[in-house]
């Protein structure tokens, strides 16, 4: 019996949406024929974008979707990152092994960081979480640790070569197969970001959010759900960084400052706040406007980059994605 | 056997049973001492009426019973059982529902949302099947989708399923917070101040609306309500407080001629 309500429902405001298959077919199709059009640093270049729009969308589930804010998510990326070139390195795992462990050792990390944060509101935990962000590349760095870490050195890995049938029949270059990786990588964690948002998951986190007693009087068990939270947002970077770590093959602790976390949080702004694609371009926004500043002018890339980023903020105030959903409504209206 | 004992004794004193009891509860914050020793019985089934001035302590009390706050003193039994160890989002399971004085629906979310979320106590689906979107919570999702679109029809608000809260009436959202505390079919619903900020219109629809979910849900009532003409209309029972102290408890008709009642309200003086 579907009444009238069941059968139009809006894809853009309602839990437990229709999955907009139209778009996710073009998505898909577009991003797996992208890499044979690019030349080979352009394609390394999609995966970093790619890279980041997990981290970002980790992020985006945290702070968008569930109002908890994080300005550590580096540390949890150089956790992921670290994770995987240690096991890589010293223990000689299987690369692709490492991916999924990385983001299991934040997943844990984050719990347990999640726990103690919950006696933390807003602005509070923001610091506490600042406090974790800077203290990683330190620790890092530190001797102690240095016989595993490789302190300021870092650690130098090597990703494994293209399967030789793939080389053989289509001619696959390192770069296009570790794009396709993090490609298949990113659209699981879409998929998975997508089920949590639109079941009962997504709506105690979303309650939790918007309004706390509220949430918890409706029965929800807003310890639980937000320290698994952090756990999952935790995850997602993780598996960020230990992705970004193969692909550079590489991991040293500055690569992990305070910034990037300040970067991923530009990242899921500018790519619209509790939107799930819009941390797609908020990946390729927090990857090639840097640059883009830099080239104009090295002295004053900074400034430059900021008055980009206040006339992004001025034209687009609730992000790409609310940007395009503006355009969406007014294009139907005109029809 | 146990559970067999337990539905002849309830079926047995159903009407006189006691669904709530407050037993010399004492709250204070500071030195400002809230409430002071109050005790009441809520019966099952009854619409109770909890009126004071401002100041009176109401609001605390129904943030000591829904367990946003914890008691100084005194106990708080429902259906015999204490209350006071549980948390708050146990409440919702265990039978207890309740309303906002200020609005507190969840304002970026749809209708549909905001009422699905009153049933989340009678979920299952937990985070990594949800994550995974396993096959068997798509048929939860529908049953839940179902009531809430059940209790929209019973409130006459099914037309604003799939807007947005925030771009609501005043008059809407409240009616709105009732809907989604009915969605955990609650044994006992709390209402704080359900008539603040209505209409003429609204407040002869809200009598209408808290006897039918009396009626039809079997929900017992207790209402918060500055509203004297409400409450006296609507309730069996009317307890009421002053300066944290019960001052007197009994049908509608009593309180209004109790002189403690009428001198707190008004001063000292006759009527």
């Amino acid at each position: 019996m579907a009444t009238d309500v069941e059968t139009r429902v809006d894809p853009r405001l309602t839990v437990g949406a229709k999955m907009p298959y139209k778009w996710v077919a073009l998505f898909v199709i577009i991003g797996a024929v992208l890499p044979f059009f690019l030349q080979g640093y352009a394609t390394f270049q999609g995966t970093l974008i790619m890279i980041y729009a997990i981290a970002i969308l980790g992020l985006n589930l945290l702070t968008g979707f569930n109002g908890q804010f994080s300005l550590g998510h580096s540390a949890f990326y150089a956790v992921g990152a670290y994770t995987a070139a240690i096991l890589v390195y010293h223990l000689d795992w299987p690369v692709y092994v490492t991916i999924p462990f990385g983001g299991i050792v934040c997943f844990v990390a984050g719990f347990l960081f999640g726990l103690p944060a919950l006696r933390l509101e807003g602005l509070y935990l923001a610091l506490a979480t600042f406090a974790l962000g800077v203290s990683v590349p330190q620790i890092l760095k530190s001797s102690h640790l240095e016989g595993l870490t490789g302190g300021v050195q870092g650690l130098d890995i090597f990703r494994p070569k293209v399967p030789s049938f793939l080389v053989e029949n289509f001619g696959l270059t390192m770069d296009q197969w570790w794009y396709m990786i993090a490609f298949v990588i990113m659209l699981f964690m879409f998929w998975i970001a997508w089920n949590l948002i639109n079941s009962r998951t997504g709506r105690a986190m979303m309650a939790i959010r918007d309004n706390p007693i509220a949430a918890r009087s409706m029965g929800i068990n807003a310890s639980l759900y937000k320290s698994l939270t952090f756990g999952v947002s935790a995850f997602y970077t993780g598996i960020a960084g230990a992705l970004a770590a193969i692909v550079i093959e590489f991991v040293a602790p500055d690569s992990f400052t305070f910034q990037l976390s300040i970067l991923l949080f530009i990242g899921m702004v500018v790519g619209g706040t509790g939107s799930i694609w819009g941390a797609v371009f908020g990946g390729f926004f927090i990857l090639t406007v840097p640059n883009f500043a830099e080239e104009i002018s090295t002295g004053l890339s900074y400034a430059i980059f900021g008055i980009i980023l206040i006339l992004v903020i001025y034209v687009m105030p609730s992000g790409f994605a609310g940007l395009v959903n503006l355009l969406r409504m007014r294009v139907k209206k005109m029809f | 056997m146990n559970k067999n004992t337990d539905s002849i004794a309830s079926a047995d004193v159903q009407a006189t049973d006691t669904l709530l009891s407050v037993k010399d509860v004492s709250v204070h914050f500071g030195g400002i001492v809230a409430l002071d020793g109050v005790s009441f019985d809520i019966p099952s089934g009854q619409i109770v009426g909890l009126i004071g001035p401002n100041g009176a302590g109401k609001t605390t009390l129904f943030n000591c019973i829904s367990r946003l706050y914890d008691v100084n003193g005194g106990d708080i039994l429902f259906r015999g059982q204490s209350i006071l160890k549980s948390p708050v989002h146990q409440m919702s399971s265990i039978g207890i529902g309740r309303t906002f004085q200020n609005l507190a629906l969840f304002t970026n979310l749809t209708v549909l949302d905001n009422i699905m979320i009153g049933g989340h106590s009678k979920g299952k689906s937990d985070y990594l099947s949800n994550a995974l979107h396993l096959p068997w919570i798509k048929r939860e999702e529908r049953e839940l989708r179902r009531e809430a679109l059940e209790i929209l029809r019973f409130m006459e608000l099914e037309n604003t399923a799939l807007q947005r809260i925030g771009d609501l009436p005043f008059g809407v959202q409240k009616r709105l917070e009732i809907a989604r505390a009915l969605l955990s079919h609650p044994k006992l619903l709390l209402m704080d101040e359900p008539a603040g900020g209505l209409n003429h219109n609204e407040l002869s629809l809200l009598v209408n609306t808290i006897r039918r979910i009396r009626d039809e849900f079997g929900t017992t009532v207790l209402l918060v309500e500055h509203h004297m003409g409400l409450v006296m209309e609507v309730s069996e029972k009317v307890v009421a407080l002053s300066f944290g102290r019960k001052l007197a408890e009994g049908p509608p008709s009593a309180i209004q001629q109790h002189p403690d009642v009428i001198e707190a309200y008004l001063g000292t003086g006759k009527k």
